[in-house]
C-alpha cells in the first residue's frame, strides 16, 4: 500500500525523520518497500494565470499568451490545446529548474519571444501526461509557489503489508501502529453524523447473512457528479496510486484509503425494486465495466436488484448500475463481507481490486456507519445534494463476535525467552488498542478490538508483545541443548559422497527442471503415462519426469551447441511414476551422461572417443562406493532411448535398479548431437546402502596363479564365464581377472577368446600344485559344460 | 726398482686415461692380472737377497694397492658420470600438464544446500526429506493455510488436480516429520532440516518455477524465540564467514508460525552510511494449529521453524546475478564451482 507521509502525519506525528519512521514501522512488521518524492525536483514554478491568449502569427498549433505571475505579466508561447483565458496552470518562470535539471530560459518560438513555460503534470513530475496543461483550481492563488500550493514537500511511502495485517490498509490503521510504536496520540478527524435532508431510502435484503452481515445504505439526491474533486483530494489519491475519476468515486476511494472501508456508489435511478445481497444463481452473468460479460459461479456473493446483477460483492460493480455523467441521485453501499466469502473470488474472475484486496484480508466490522457518514459528508461538500437517513441492515448473529483471549505472562516468557514484567506487557498491548483485564497475577483477559481480526489465540498476543517490545530487543540465548543424537550409519554412503565419486571422475553436476516436454518424455519412456500438471508454465514444462535421462541429454545438447565437445554431467533428483490408481512413486535417482574424448585434450592424451566401458567404469566405481560391489551385476537389456546392442540393466541382488547404455542413434540424430553419447541412471536407495567391512585375515602363505584362455561363442557373456569360475574354483579360490578378449585371426568366426587369470590362496598352509591343478581342471570342465568353452590351443 | 716406479706411474696414467668400464678393465688385467706387469714384478723377488726381499715385496704390494685404488676410484667416477649422463638424458619438462581426468564439480545449489545442512547437522539436526508431489493437506491445510487464505494466492501453486500439488515450500516436511514422531509414539525433541526442491508457478528473471529451500524445525519442551534468534544468527555468521555480520529479526507473517519473523542481513551500506538490509530467510515459533494437525501437544511443547531459499544464498555467496543460470547447466557456468 502506498500512502502520503504528510497524510499520515496529519493523523499522528512522531518526532522522527522520514527514514526513522520508515525504519521503525519496518521493524514493527510493516515492511517499507520504498520511499519516493511525490513530485519531481523543481523550483521557480508558481501558479500562473492566463490573462490573454491569441493565435501565434506563424504557427497553427501555438498560441501567444500573457501569463500573470502575481507580480508581473509575461508573454509566453504555448502549444497546449487547453490554453485559454482564465486558466490557472503551473508556470515555470525564466530561471526555473524543472526535473532533469532542465533550465527555463528566455526563448523565441517562431519569431515570438517567450518568457517561461506553462507546464503539464508530467513536466513537473506530479502525474502522467495529459493532453495539455495541468489545470489548477480557479481559486488557486496566482503567484503562489507551486510546491507550497500543492504541498509537494511530501513523500510516498510504499509499505508491503503481510496478509494478516488488513487492518493497516488505511491511514487510520497505519496511524494506530505508528502511535503504538512511538507512544504518541492519534488525531482522528471528526466524523459527525449527517442529518438527513430527505426521507428517501432504498430497501436492502441480506439473503446470505452469513456472508454479508451488515449493509449500511444511504440515498443522496441531487448530486452534481460533474463537480471537480478538490486538489487535496486528488493529490492524496494520486499519492496513494489512485487516479481521480469523478467526485463520487474519488470520495469512496478516499474514505477507503482513510478508514479502510471499501464502498460503492450506485446510480439510484438505475436500481429496480430493492437490493439483494445473495449468491449467484446458476447461469447468471454480470456485465463488467470493460464491456465483457462474466459468468458467475454459484459460490460468488453478489449484489443484485430485482431485475439484474449489479456487481460482485466486495470485488467490483458492474456496468449496469454505475455512476455516470447523467447521474443525479446516488445510493451509497457500505457493507461488511465475511472474508472467506470474498477470498479468491476476484482472482477467479481474473480481477484484483482495492476492495477485494481489503475484504479478503478483513475489514473492521464496526466501521460501516462511520465510513458512510464520512463519505456522505465529503460528497455533500464537493457535489452538493441532500442526504437521506443512514439505513443499516444487519444480522447481528452473523457479525464477528467479540474476542476475548487469555494471556499468561509465563507463556510470554517461555515463547519469547525473556521475562517481561506485567506492567510492561499491559502497556505494550494497551497502546495497540487492546483492553486488558487482570484475572490473576500475570494473567489477563484481553479484549481484542474489532479491527484486529488477526488476533485470536494467546500466541497472537505474544507476537504483539514481542513486536512492540522489538524483536531486536529480545535476547539471543545459547539454545537449550535438548537433543537426542541419532546413530550415524557407516554403511550408508549418502548422496554427497556419491556425488564426490563422480566429481573425482570428471563429472559436473547438472540441475534440470523436474517437469519436461511430453514429446521428450515420449522419446525416453513411451510405455509410461507421465503425471501431468494442470496449470503448467508452458507445454514444454508440463509433465513430471519419470527418468533423469531426458534432462541430461538436453543438457548435453545445450552444451554441444555451445562448442563443448567433451561433456560429463550427472544429476540427482526425484522421478515421478504413477503406479496404479492414485499411487505415485517418488524416488531419488542418480544419472549421468558422457560424450566426447576419453581424456581432456592434451599433449599426450590422444583423441580417442569414450565408449560404453568408460561410462561403465565410472558407474562401477559408484556402485562400489558402499563396499558391496559384488551385489551388483549387469545384463544386456533394452531401453526405448538406447542402442539395442549397447544397453545393460543394472541389477542389485537380481533386482533391476538402473540402466546404462549408448543413446540410440535415432535420438542422436533427432537431438542433432555429435558423436556417441552414453548415459546411465540408478536408483539412489540401491546404491547408498552399503555394508560395513567384515575384515578377512591376511594369509601368510603364497598365492598361486593359473592363466587360462578359452574359446566361447560370441554370444556367451563374459560374466557367465567368470560366474562359472567363481562357482567351481573351490574354497581357496580368491579371484579372477579377465585380461584379454580376442576375436580375429586364429579364432573361428562367431567365437571369441577370453584370457583369464585365476588365483588361489589358503589361509593356513601352502597349496600344493596338485590341489591347484585339480581345481583348475574342475574349472575347465565346468566351463566346457556350462559355457561351451574349449581351452584355446 | 726404478722400473717399478715407472711401471706404477704408467699404470696410474692409463687408469686416468680410461674412458669406460671395459677400457679400465683392460688396464687392470694388464697390470694387476695374473699375468699383469705389476704381478710379474713379484716373480722377480726371487732374484733378490733374503734381506732385501721383504722391503721390495712390500713396495710392490703398495704399488699394486695404489693402482687398484686408482682403478676403483676411476670406476666409481666413470659409473657416476654414466649415471649422471643417463639421468640427464631422462629429464622431462615437469611443467607439462598431467595426464588423466580433470576434476568435475558439484552444482553451486547443491554445494550451498550441503553447506547449510552441514551446519545444522553439526549442531545436532537430522536431515529429512519428503515428496515433491504433495497433497494439499500437507502443503497447506496442516500448515494453517486453509483454502480461502490470501497466503495461497502468494504461493502460485502448480496443481495436478484439486488436492495434489507440487509442494510450494519445504514446510510440509515439518508436518510429515512431526506426524511420524506422533505415529511412532516418539516424543520430542525433534531437530530436523529438510533440503529440497520446491515449485511455484512463476517464471521470470527473478523467479524460477523450480528452486530449492532448506527447512528447519526444532521442537522441545523449552524452545523459545530467543533460541531461534541465536541459532539463526550463528548460522548466518558461519555461512557467510563473518563474525561481525549484522543480522536483524523483523516481524512478519507466515500462517504456520506465531510469532513470525523475517531475517535480514547486512549487505553493503547506503550512501548515508546506514546498513543496507537484505532479507534472507523466514522463521517463527511453530503455530499451535500446526502442532495440533501433526499430533504434537501444543500445551507441552514449543518449537521454532525456519526456511530459506538456497539459490538466494548461492547468489549472494558466489555473486551469481541471474537466477536462470542455475538451471541452464552450461559447462562454463558449472566449471567455476568446485
Amino acid at each position: 500500500m502506498k500512502f502520503s507521509e504528510q497524510w499520515l502525519r496529519s493523523w499522528v506525528n512522531p518526532e522522527a525523520s522520514t527514514q526513522e519512521l520508515v525504519d521503525k514501522i519496518t521493524m514493527a512488521g510493516l515492511e517499507v518497500d520504498g520511499v519516493e518524492a511525490v513530485a519531481g525536483e523543481f523550483s521557480g514554478v508558481v501558479v500562473g494565470e492566463i490573462v490573454a491568449c491569441e493565435q501565434h502569427p506563424d504557427a497553427d498549433k501555438l498560441r501567444v499568451t500573457q501569463v500573470s505571475t502575481g507580480e508581473e505579466t509575461v508573454q509566453v508561447v504555448c502549444g497546449a490545446p487547453n490554453a485559454r483565458v482564465g486558466l490557472k496552470a503551473p508556470f515555470a518562470k525564466v530561471g526555473a529548474v524543472l526535473p532533469g535539471n532542465f533550465k527555463i530560459r528566455k526563448a523565441k518560438l517562431r519569431g515570438v519571444e517567450s518568457f517561461g513555460m506553462l507546464c503539464g503534470p508530467d513536466e513537473i513530475g506530479v502525474g502522467e501526461a495529459c493532453d495539455g496543461l495541468m489545470e489548477l483550481a480557479a481559486d488557486a492563488p496566482t503567484g503562489q509557489d507551486l510546491r507550497e500550493y500543492m504541498q509537494l514537500e511530501d513523500r510516498i511511502i510504499d509499505v508491503d503489508l503481510t496478509p494478516n495485517r488488513g487492518d493497516c490498509l488505511s491511514i487510520a490503521g497505519l496511524a494506530r501502529e505508528v502511535s503504538a510504536n512511538y507512544l504518541v496520540d492519534v488525531t482522528v478527524p471528526e466524523v459527525a453524523a449527517v442529518a438527513p435532508a430527505t426521507d428517501d431510502t432504498f430497501p436492502v435484503s441480506l439473503d446470505a447473512p452469513e456472508s454479508c452481515a451488515r449493509f449500511v445504505g444511504r440515498v443522496i439526491r441531487n448530486v452534481n457528479v460533474k463537480a471537480q474533486s478538490p486538489l487535496w483530494l486528488v493529490e492524496r489519491l494520486r499519492r496513494s496510486g489512485i487516479r481521480s475519476i469523478d467526485p463520487v468515486v474519488d470520495v469512496t476511494n478516499y474514505v477507503m484509503l482513510e478508514l479502510g472501508q471499501p464502498m460503492h456508489g450506485y446510480d439510484l435511478n438505475r436500481l429496480k425494486g430493492s437490493i439483494h445481497v445473495r449468491f449467484a444463481k446458476e447461469g447468471e452473468t454480470l456485465l463488467m465495466l470493460d464491456g465483457t460479460e462474466a459468468r458467475l459461479s454459484t459460490d460468488t456473493l453478489m449484489i443484485a436488484d430485482e431485475e439484474k446483477t449489479l456487481g460482485i460483492a466486495g470485488v467490483m460493480g458492474g456496468e449496469h448500475s454505475g455512476i455516470n455523467d447523467e447521474t443525479k441521485d446516488i445510493f451509497l453501499e457500505v457493507a461488511w463481507f465475511e472474508p472467506v466469502a470474498i477470498a479468491g473470488k476476484a482472482r477467479s474472475y481474473g480481477l484484483h481490486t482495492d476492495a477485494s484486496h481489503r475484504f479478503e484480508r478483513g475489514v473492521d466490522s464496526g466501521l460501516q456507519r462511520k465510513a458512510s457518514e464520512r463519505a456522505t459528508q465529503l460528497i455533500l461538500d464537493i457535489c452538493g445534494g441532500e442526504a437521506g437517513p443512514l439505513v443499516e441492515t444487519a444480522s447481528e448473529e452473523h457479525l464477528p463476535a467479540e474476542r476475548q483471549v487469555t494471556l499468561r505472562a509465563s507463556k510470554v516468557a517461555s515463547l519469547l525467552g525473556i521475562e517481561i514484567d506485567n506492567q510492561r506487557i499491559e502497556a505494550l498491548l494497551t497502546c495497540l488498542g487492546l483492553k486488558l483485564e487482570a484475572t490473576a497475577e500475570g494473567e489477563w483477559h484481553v479484549e481484542v478490538p474489532s479491527w484486529r481480526f488477526d488476533i485470536s489465540i494467546e500466541e497472537d498476543l505474544i507476537e504483539e508483545v514481542g513486536r512492540i517490545f522489538g524483536y531486536d530487543n529480545l535476547p539471543t540465548t545459547v539454545p537449550f541443548a535438548e537433543q537426542t543424537l541419532e546413530t550415524i550409519e557407516e554403511a550408508k554412503v549418502g548422496l554427497p559422497a556419491l556425488r564426490r565419486v563422480l566429481v573425482s571422475r570428471g563429472y559436473r553436476e547438472a540441475v534440470n527442471f523436474s517437469f519436461i516436454d511430453p514429446a521428450l518424455h515420449q522419446q525416453f519412456d513411451p510405455a509410461r503415462e507421465p503425471v501431468a500438471l494442470s496449470n503448467p508454465i508452458s507445454s514444454e514444462l508440463s509433465v513430471m519426469r519419470t527418468t533423469l535421462l531426458p534432462g541430461l541429454v538436453k543438457s548435453v545438447q545445450y552444451n554441444q551447441h555451445r562448442q563443448q565437445s567433451r561433456i560429463r554431467l550427472f544429476e540427482s533428483g526425484q522421478t515421478f511414476i504413477r503406479e496404479g490408481e492414485g499411487e505415485l512413486k517418488q524416488e531419488l535417482w542418480l544419472g549421468g551422461a558422457l560424450t566426447g574424448n576419453r581424456l581432456p585434450e592434451g599433449w599426450n592424451s590422444g583423441s580417442e572417443a569414450v565408449d560404453f566401458f568408460d561410462l561403465k567404469g565410472d558407474v562401477e566405481a559408484l556402485l562400489a562406493a558402499g563396499g558391496n560391489a559384488a551385489d551388483f551385476s549387469f545384463q544386456a537389456g533394452k531401453h526405448p532411448a538406447l542402442h539395442p546392442g549397447q544397453t545393460a540393466e543394472i541389477l542389485h541382488k537380481g533386482e533391476v535398479v538402473g540402466v546404462i547404455g549408448a543413446l540410440h542413434p535415432a535420438l542422436i540424430k533427432s537431438f542433432g548431437l555429435n558423436g556417441s553419447v552414453f548415459v546411465f541412471e540408478v536408483k539412489v536407495s540401491a546404491v547408498e546402502q552399503g555394508q560395513v567391512t567384515d575384515f578377512n585375515e591376511l594369509s601368510k602363505f603364497p598365492e598361486v596363479r593359473r592363466d587360462l584362455a578359452v574359446i566361447v561363442e560370441e554370444s556367451v557373456a563374459a560374466a557367465k564365464v567368470t560366474d562359472v569360475i567363481r562357482e567351481t574354483a573351490g574354497e581357496s579360490f580368491t579371484g579372477v581377472r579377465l585380461f584379454d578378449v580376442y576375436t580375429g585371426k586364429g579364432v573361428e568366426d562367431g567365437y571369441k577368446s577370453l584370457a583369464l587369470g585365476l588365483t588361489w590362496q589358503h589361509p593356513s598352509r601352502t597349496l600344493t600344485d596338485e590341489e591347484v591343478n585339480q581345481q583348475f581342471e574342475a574349472v575347465v570342465a565346468a566351463l566346457g559344460r556350462e559355457a561351451g568353452a574349449n581351452l584355446r590351443a | 726398482m726404478e722400473h717399478l716406479q715407472s711401471l706404477t706411474s704408467a699404470a696410474l696414467a692409463e687408469v686416468e686415461a680410461a674412458t669406460d668400464a671395459s677400457g679400465l678393465d683392460e688396464v687392470r688385467v694388464r697390470y694387476l692380472g695374473k699375468k699383469g706387469e705389476l704381478t710379474a714384478q713379484l716373480k722377480s723377488l726371487g732374484k733378490l737377497s733374503a734381506e732385501e726381499r721383504p722391503a721390495a715385496g712390500q713396495r710392490i704390494n703398495e704399488a699394486k694397492q695404489q693402482v687398484q685404488q686408482a682403478i676403483n676410484a676411476r670406476r666409481e667416477a666413470l659409473e657416476s658420470a654414466a649415471l649422471e649422463a643417463k639421468l640427464a638424458a631422462e629429464s622431462i619438462d615437469v611443467t607439462l600438464p598431467g595426464r588423466g581426468q580433470e576434476l568435475g564439480s558439484v552444482h553451486p545449489v547443491t554445494r550451498t544446500m550441503e553447506r547449510i545442512t552441514e551446519y545444522f547437522q553439526t549442531i545436532g539436526f537430522q536431515v529429512e526429506d519428503g515428496p515433491e508431489i504433495e497433497d494439499d493437506y500437507h502443503n497447506f491445510e496442516a500448515l494453517n493455510i486453509p483454502g480461502h487464505h490470501p497466503a495461497r494466492a502468494m504461493h502460485d501453486t502448480f496443481y495436478f488436480d484439486a488436492t495434489t500439488v507440487l509442494r510450494t515450500h519445504t514446510s510440509p516436511v515439518q508436518v510429515r516429520t512431526m506426524e511420524r514422531f506422533a505415529a511412532e509414539s516418539k516424543n520430542p525433541p525433534i531437530a530436523v532440516v529438510c533440503p529440497g526442491k520446491v515449485y511455484r508457478c512463476d517464471s521470470d528473471q527473478t523467479h524460477s518455477p523450480m528452486f530449492h529451500q532448506v527447512e528447519g524445525l526444532y521442537v522441545a519442551e523449552k524452545a523459545s524465540f530467543a533460541d531461534l534468534k541465536s541459532v539463526l544468527s550463528d548460522f548466518l555468521r558461519v555461512f557467510f564467514e563473518r563474525d561481525d555480520l549484522a543480522v536483524r529479526f523483523r516481524p512478519s507473517y507466515f500462517p504456520f508460525t506465531e510469532p513470525s519473523a523475517e531475517v535480514d542481513i547486512e549487505w553493503g551500506r547506503n550512501e548515508d552510511g546506514s546498513i543496507k538490509w537484505l532479507e534472507v530467510l523466514g522463521c517463527g515459533m511453530v503455530h499451535p494449529k500446526v502442532f495440533e494437525a501433526s499430533g504434537i501437544d501444543p500445551n507441552k511443547y514449543t518449537g521454532y521453524a525456519f526456511g530459506m531459499g538456497v539459490e538466494r544464498f548461492a547468489m549472494l555467496r558466489y555473486g551469481v546475478k541471474d537466477l536462470r543460470q542455475f538451471f541452464e547447466n552450461d559447462l562454463r557456468f558449472l566449471e567455476q564451482f568446485r
